[in-house]
């Protein structure tokens, strides 16, 4: 089993797929090593928040992600 | 056409196809007898000569609990006797709304306030990623900053 990883609005373009399952357990530093690098560098930056088994995390680096839960890497929203 | 149920006091809905605005409205008018006013903001995609389409997305998890949570804020904040707020995902053209947000209150005040403030909030804070597709391909949309200013008119 894994984490999925949800690469939203223009993260899929960078991650070039809408997803990716990784091995569990999954924390900050995997992630970062796990995702395409286009993908890393993006999620350092402060406006790009992270959530956990539907929940946005108040701080992306105290992600636990275990086998199973679902990762949304959530870019700034563009408004409806 | 079956009948039209609207939930009481938020009636909050993502919608994958076109919404019936008129048929919307005549069930939330209907759901809130006691209202002496109601108001109501719908939002199209802007005609643009390069915009070919529009193409919304989100994320379940999170979009529409986010909308239900503002609904709530609303209805706490101004005495209203109920809101809608429906917002379309997916692929849409120029002309073709996006959103609808109808608030019903004794007093007008309350109900041209709440739109506004939902409207804010969904333009800036709700889960929603916009791209758009021109000559040249699809252009992924940035926040604005009017929008956060918009916004923080209600802090």
């Amino acid at each position: 089993m894994a984490v999925r990883v949800l690469f939203l609005g223009s993260l899929r373009d960078s991650a070039d797929a809408p997803e990716a399952d990784y091995p569990a357990p999954l924390d900050w530093q995997g992630l970062l090593a796990a995702v395409p690098a286009a993908v890393a560098e993006q999620l350092r930056e402060p406006h790009v928040h992270v959530a956990c088994a539907g929940k946005v995390l108040s701080d992306k680096a105290d992600l636990a992600a275990q086998d199973g839960d679902e990762v949304a890497l959530l870019p700034p929203v563009s408004g409806g | 056409m079956a009948r039209l149920i609207i939930q009481s006091p938020a009636d909050v809905r993502l919608l994958d196809s076109g919404m019936s605005v008129g048929e919307a409205l005549a069930a939330f008018n209907a759901a809130h007898p006691q209202a002496g006013g109601v108001a109501t903001f719908l939002g199209k995609v802007r005609p643009d000569e390069d915009v070919r389409v529009l193409e919304l997305t989100h994320y379940e998890p999170l979009t529409l609990p986010g909308m239900q949570q503002l609904a709530d804020k609303a209805l706490q904040r101004w005495p209203l006797d109920g809101v809608l707020m429906w917002h379309r995902v997916g692929v849409m053209h120029p002309g073709e709304s996006i959103v609808l947000v109808v608030a019903a209150a004794r007093h007008r005040r309350d109900a041209f306030h709440a739109v506004d403030f939902l409207m804010d909030y969904l333009k800036s804070a709700a889960w929603f990623w916009k791209r758009e597709k021109r000559p040249d391909g699809w252009h992924w949309i940035e926040p604005r900053a009017q929008d956060f200013a918009d916004r923080n008119r209600w802090v």
